[in-house]
């Protein structure tokens, strides 16, 4: 704040200055006290409110979140990987009846050249006849790895939805209507601490048998207790604010009461759990599948790829390299991304201050 | 204090028995059991579906075989335990005895490895936030955190272990990678020291040079073969540990616990004279007998030369006893590890958890147990280290804001109290919390581990069992973890309580 936007009587009233308040008008140097403009520059002059510069433009809210997350470069980087692999996995050998740009199937073996070398080349840049090699029946790996990503990919994102929207409820409930919801949700958060999430999602893959929509679903009845304790901790500190009471006192039910006035106010929070949650799944769903629980040949998936082909890995290394690093980069990524939009939503341990 | 702990005992109990009640149900629902004989061309295979349903007890409904189960297990309470048999026939008490062990030494050390060095780095980056420390740290957490923990152990078996054998072989270090490993330390202690730029140039000369120099001269000896501390580097290793515990406590300043450090070093050089040739082959009695001997030459020590701070003094002697003792040890152990070598060949084994037949002495024995340890705790200290060095970077942050830092810092206490008093404890109080979650994922991370490193562990034994839809070795399996589990929290919440004393009212 500049000395420009102090009110004037903040001012030191230097004796002789005219200023001092000695005037016996307490409007001083006014002929006329009563005029309508004379009273408008009198309210400037005496309020103790700061004067809003409307010079300068004002963001809502949503406006704010989108400005912070576009300054956050690492996620923005993330974000182009993540959208740069989910375009060419679905495109490239295309999706359920749509034929994809790539020649290959991942189903049909083929005659192994030259040892299942991957052709792919930086420079001169040139993709080859099999970019990411052969695997040893003669399957084009490029293809498999693609499968295996949109598999990967699907089985992440459906969880992600579906347990966003498990936990946002049940936390919600248990948060507002405490009781036994709350109780029930509690000793459920507790059970993981008991039977480790891994072990659990492994007898339960087993019971869905192979199928990536069993899986996903499987998955996703475990996996949203985390943010459903963390919606519960907002919608405790929320159900206490006046703007609730408020609803409560004008009649409002109590469905509406949770959706218009309080989860919105824990978007942030459910948006970036939700992010975390499609991470954890794709790690989840890979290691499932290498236990050999998870998605059955003759679909594949990243984490198979890598059960089929560890032992492989001295002397057909590229086996093993491709289906992990795309793991690696697609699991870095939407962590990355989840990094930005919890700094965007919640910038108070952030650098840079808006 | 103890109702609370109480409360907590009861309720992980009752959360231990719905989560028996819920696995048990699933796991049976999970196949079909007599599915392998179903489709068998044998001739008596009615007999033998016959036999299987009598030994599974398959017509019986879910309860009564839970409550068989239960009832089984609940002896474990006065230490008889019954878990049953296997599908195969194979008592699962024996099979159990012989998996948990290496599993859970395998978990534990790797909790412990990973809550002190991810606490470590997470309090280095949030001291020095914003620096190039920070950034690699976050980054490094970030690369953990979207690791699969298959991929990465296939690539420490390939890399660690094979790449490692491989050069014990033959093991010399070139210019390059000496002056590499040089850069590296170097550029690490001087981002973690901070400071201006003359401040950071002298770390940095000065860590690169000394330890170019080291790995030089070990080079030239061939201390890869044939390592050892001898007295020299203990005594320097003592004083460093005895330096890092007055930065944690008292600083320079107090004479009296300086004075009381250095006596308790200058009694374990005349002990490591007199103690010196019973550690040619002791037994793990002797060394508890010898680090129960350093506790209390500690507390003397400290006791009688700590005037009017005698708590600092007490523990900073013990702690710096301990460190003494602790590189004797490990001295010892290094100097066995040329014969250790020279029996196996290739030390760092890749398959199972434990070489059959080994036969040494009691440092080899702890080498070849080390050996085989190795790799799977590097792969879940990794794993797990990510989220703890993020979790204490995030919370200290939160804590160096709070008003009582400000007054602290307001009233001239230096940056060291600060960290050390203030803030580090206070931060510390949320980090208790994830240890109970983490150490349930830590034993998910070890089914997948172990499976890569071929152990025949907990893990080995849930994977048979599930596959074969027999619940007794998954039971057995949930029994010791989620015990352990229960045991962690509890350790957790006692961690919690005494840090935070408004808990235990």
């Amino acid at each position: 704040m500049n000395d420009n936007d102090r009110p004037d009587q903040d001012r030191p009233h230097l004796p002789g200055s005219g200023e001092e308040r000695l005037s016996p008008s307490p409007y001083p140097g006014s002929a006329d006290p009563g005029s309508p403009q004379r009273v408008d520059e009198l309210e400037k002059r005496f309020s103790v409110e700061k004067q809003l510069d409307l010079s300068e433009k004002s963001y809502s809210q949503g406006q704010l979140v989108r400005r912070r997350f576009f300054r956050h470069k690492g996620a923005l980087i993330s974000l182009g990987v993540l959208v740069g692999i989910l375009v060419l996995s679905v495109t490239s050998i295309g999706w359920g009846p749509v034929p994809g740009w790539w020649g290959k199937s991942y189903l049909t073996g083929a005659t192994v050249l030259d040892g299942g070398r991957p052709t792919l080349s930086l420079w001169p840049p040139s993709l080859g006849e099999h970019p990411f090699g052969q695997d040893n029946t003669g399957k084009d790996y490029f293809a498999l790895t693609m499968r295996g990503a949109q598999q990967s990919l699907t089985i992440a994102f459906t969880v992600g939805i579906l347990s966003t929207l498990i936990g946002t409820l049940v936390g919600a409930a248990a948060g507002y209507y405490r009781g036994w919801v709350e109780a029930v949700l509690m000793r459920m958060t507790d059970l993981f601490i008991v039977i480790p999430l891994l072990v659990l999602a492994a007898v339960v893959a087993k019971i869905a048998g192979g199928g990536i929509w069993a899986l996903a679903l499987a998955l996703s009845i475990l996996v949203w207790t985390g943010l459903a304790r963390l919606v519960r901790g907002e919608v405790l500190s929320l159900r206490e604010r006046e703007f609730v009471t408020a609803a409560e006192a004008i009649g409002s039910s109590s469905g509406r009461i949770i959706f218009k006035h309080i989860l919105p106010n824990t978007i942030g929070t459910i948006i970036v759990s939700a992010t975390l949650t499609i991470a954890a799944a794709i790690l989840l769903e890979s290691a499932l599948s290498f236990l050999g629980y998870g998605i059955l040949p003759p679909e594949t998936s990243l984490g198979l790829l890598i059960s089929q082909y560890q032992t492989a890995f001295t002397s057909r290394p590229w086996l093993f390299w491709w289906p992990g690093m795309f793991i690696l980069a697609i699991a870095l990524s939407v962590n990355f991304l989840g990094d930005g939009l919890r700094d965007a939503f919640d910038p108070r341990q952030n650098r840079s201050a808006d | 204090m103890l109702q609370f702990i109480l409360r907590r005992i009861g309720i992980s109990l009752f959360v231990l028995w719905a989560g028996s009640v819920l696995l048990y149900i699933l796991t049976i629902n999970s196949g079909d059991p007599l599915e392998d004989l179903r489709e068998s061309r044998a001739e008596n295979r009615d007999q033998l579906i016959a036999s299987r349903v009598e030994a599974m007890n398959l017509d019986e409904p879910w309860y009564v075989r839970y409550w068989m189960w239960f009832t089984g297990a609940s002896k474990c309470l006065v230490l008889q335990c019954d878990l049953g048999t296997s599908r195969g026939g194979g008592d699962i008490n024996s099979m159990l005895v012989q998996a948990a062990g290496s599993s859970l030494r395998l978990v534990t050390l790797a909790t412990a490895l990973a809550i002190v060095l991810g606490v470590t780095m997470g309090v280095l980056s949030a001291i020095r936030q914003y620096s190039g420390f920070d950034y690699a740290v976050t980054f490094a957490a970030f690369i953990f955190f979207s690791l699969p923990v298959f991929w990465a152990a296939v690539l420490l078996k390939q890399y660690g272990a094979i790449g490692f054998n491989d050069w014990i072989a033959d093991p010399t270090v070139s210019t390059v990678t000496t002056l590499l490993i040089a850069l590296v330390f170097g550029l690490t202690v001087s981002a973690v020291a901070g400071g201006d730029m003359q401040r950071r140039l002298i770390s940095f000369g000065a860590t690169t040079v000394v330890l170019f120099a080291v790995v030089t001269y070990f080079d030239s000896v061939g201390w890869w073969l044939r390592p050892a501390l001898g007295l020299p580097l203990i005594l320097l290793l003592s004083l460093a540990a005895f330096g890092l515990l007055l930065m944690l406590t008292s600083g320079l300043r107090n004479r009296k616990v300086i004075t009381a450090g250095l006596v308790t070093i200058a009694i374990g050089t005349v002990l490591y004279f007199v103690v010196g040739p019973m550690m040619e082959d002791p037994s793990w009695g002797l060394v508890f007998a010898l680090a129960a001997i350093s506790v209390v030459v500690g507390v003397g020590v400290g006791f009688a030369l700590g005037g009017y701070e005698r708590r600092t003094a007490v523990w900073v002697s013990v702690g710096t006893a301990l460190a003494f003792g602790g590189f004797v040890f490990f001295d010892e152990l290094l100097r066995n590890w040329g014969t250790f070598v020279d029996k196996t060949g290739r030390p760092i084994s890749t398959i199972g958890s434990g070489t059959p037949g080994f036969s040494g002495n009691f440092w080899e024995q702890i080498w070849n147990w080390g050996t085989q340890l190795i790799l799977p705790t590097i792969v879940l200290t990794v794993i797990s280290l990510a989220s703890y060095s993020r979790y204490t970077r995030s919370s200290m942050l939160e804590t160096t804001q709070q008003d009582y830092i400000r007054t602290a810092r307001s009233k001239g206490l230096s940056d060291r109290v600060i960290n050390t008093r203030h803030a580090l404890r206070n931060a510390l109080i949320p980090i208790t919390t994830i240890v109970a979650f983490d150490f349930a994922s830590l034993i998910g991370g070890a089914v997948v581990t172990e499976r890569v490193f071929g152990w025949s562990g907990m893990g080995a034994m849930f994977q048979a069992g599930l596959d074969t839809v027999d619940p007794n070795p998954v039971m057995a399996f949930y029994l010791v973890t989620g015990t352990a589990a229960v045991l962690m929290n509890m350790l957790a919440d006692i961690a919690y309580a005494s840090l935070d004393p408004r808990i235990r009212r």
